[in-house]
């Protein structure tokens, strides 16, 4: 059986980790390579780096990052931040990337979506989707969840995969730094309605969170980034605690 | 004289080659990479790649006059994820005769309840069986991306199940296959890409 997926995610600033890192034992925590090193002895199954610089030097020191995860992390890796075009897409997978992922620039044009499945497959695609509770109803969001567009969250989800997304990257607004947990209802009716496999984001704080989600959620994987950065939970613990629990992990 | 690498991989425009690359320098292995079939023929070890879809990477192999070179190698060649179903007689996808090393066919994962399509993540291989994958312990786990899979026959030399059984890996004569990644397989698949470069 396929395994449930633990990722942990890095942003990135100018090649570098942004603060908000605390690690014993690493001599240079600005080093996203570093970390990149560690969670994957740890036991990362997959690992993601979003570029939040907004500057020609910072997309170019991004690159260059890119290039180094590449021929030093030996496991799958994800990019993004600000993808718009397919030449954005092209220089990530030039530079080593495994797969990309899209928020804001895919809702604004998503037959971009259609042009980067055809191109290049859609295990190179997947779509993130920030959403959050509009009279109630799940809206999607861009802009780090800044703008509410009109575009509804289930429908969208699907648009996205029926033009060649190969997962979907689901963070809820309402919950994402809360750390009370996910929105299972919502996981679990876009497990329903989608084919593809769902990545949970956004509102974890404990080992009991991720389980929920992956058993009353249906996620196929788990994305954090604080929980982890923070040590509050290393992945050997979370991985450990989630086969006891009878959930199939990479040990 | 020019030294021969350890590896020639076969460079028929599929993209993303570096991952591989990487994953050889990771392990110390030398390689080049070419289109060129006397090279290929004269090559140690062949490796196929395959990124993207089968009937295009097809008409890509066969536009460089691949097709017929690959079939005639003797020396050991592997193929990872497209480049394995590449080598099967034919692909669903795309509905397109493929190379018929392998007499076995490529089709899609069917609809079903609770598997998700694509197959994307760390999954366990067993009935391990072979010299490229010496070494492994039963129910190592792998990365896998794929919709399209090859059921298990008398080839498969490790099977993997979602959903169904089906080849993780074949093995024919000189030939080989890996669905999975190994270069994206951490150590798991470092050790399978150690082994093919002990196979001669």
């Amino acid at each position: 059986m396929v395994a449930k997926r633990i990722i942990p995610c890095l942003d990135i600033k100018n090649g570098q980790t942004v603060k908000g890192i605390n690690f014993e034992g690493l001599t240079n925590v600005g080093d996203p390579i570093e970390l990149a090193k560690k969670y994957t002895l740890d036991g990362a199954d997959e690992l993601v780096f979003l570029d939040i610089t907004a500057t020609l030097e910072g997309r170019n020191a991004f690159y260059s990052l890119i290039n180094r995860i590449a021929k030093e992390i030996n496991i799958p890796f994800t990019v993004g931040g600000g993808i718009s075009s397919i030449e954005d897409a092209a220089a990530m997978l030039d530079a080593g990337a495994d797969k990309i992922t899209m928020n804001s620039g895919a809702v604004q044009n998503p037959e971009i979506i259609t042009e980067i499945a055809r191109k290049y497959g859609s295990q190179f695609i997947v779509i993130a989707i920030d959403a959050k509770q509009v009279d109630n109803i799940w809206r999607v969001t861009t802009h780090s969840g800044q703008q509410v567009t009109e575009r509804e969250l289930y429908g969208w989800a699907v648009e996205a995969q029926d033009r060649g997304a190969g997962e979907i990257l689901f963070t809820s607004m309402d919950h994402d730094g809360t750390k009370q947990g996910y929105p299972l209802d919502v996981y679990a009716e876009l497990n329903r309605l989608l084919h593809i496999p769902v990545i949970a984001s956004g509102g974890a704080g404990s080992i009991q969170d991720i389980e929920d989600v992956f058993i009353k959620g249906k996620a196929d994987a788990a994305l954090a980034a604080s929980i982890f950065h923070y040590n509050e939970i290393t992945i050997s613990q979370l991985k450990e605690a989630l086969a006891n629990n009878n959930i199939t992990v990479r040990l | 004289m020019k030294q021969i690498k350890d590896i020639t991989i076969i460079d028929y425009d599929t993209g993303n080659l570096e991952s591989i690359c990487y994953a050889l320098d990771r392990i110390g292995a030398t390689y080049e990479l070419t289109a060129d079939p006397a090279i290929i023929q004269n090559a140690h070890r062949v490796l196929l790649p395959g990124v993207g879809e089968a009937s295009t990477a097809m008409s890509d192999l066969k536009g460089k006059g691949l097709d017929s070179v690959i079939k005639s190698l003797t020396q050991p060649v592997l193929g990872i994820c497209l480049g394995m179903q590449l080598m099967c007689s034919h692909s669903e996808e795309g509905d397109r005769d493929c190379l018929n090393i392998f007499p076995n066919k490529v089709i899609k994962f069917p609809l079903m309840e609770k598997i998700k399509v694509p197959h994307v993540g760390w999954n366990t291989i067993s009935g391990l069986k072979s010299p490229l994958l010496i070494d492994l312990a039963e129910n190592s786990y792998v990365y896998f991306t794929h919709s399209y899979y090859v059921e298990k026959n008398e080839h498969t030399i490790a099977t993997c199940n979602h959903g169904i059984d089906f080849s993780a890996c074949i093995a024919y004569n000189n030939f080989y296959g890996c669905q999975f990644h190994p270069e994206k397989s951490g150590e798991i698949g470092e050790t399978i890409l150690r082994n093919f470069i002990q196979l001669s």
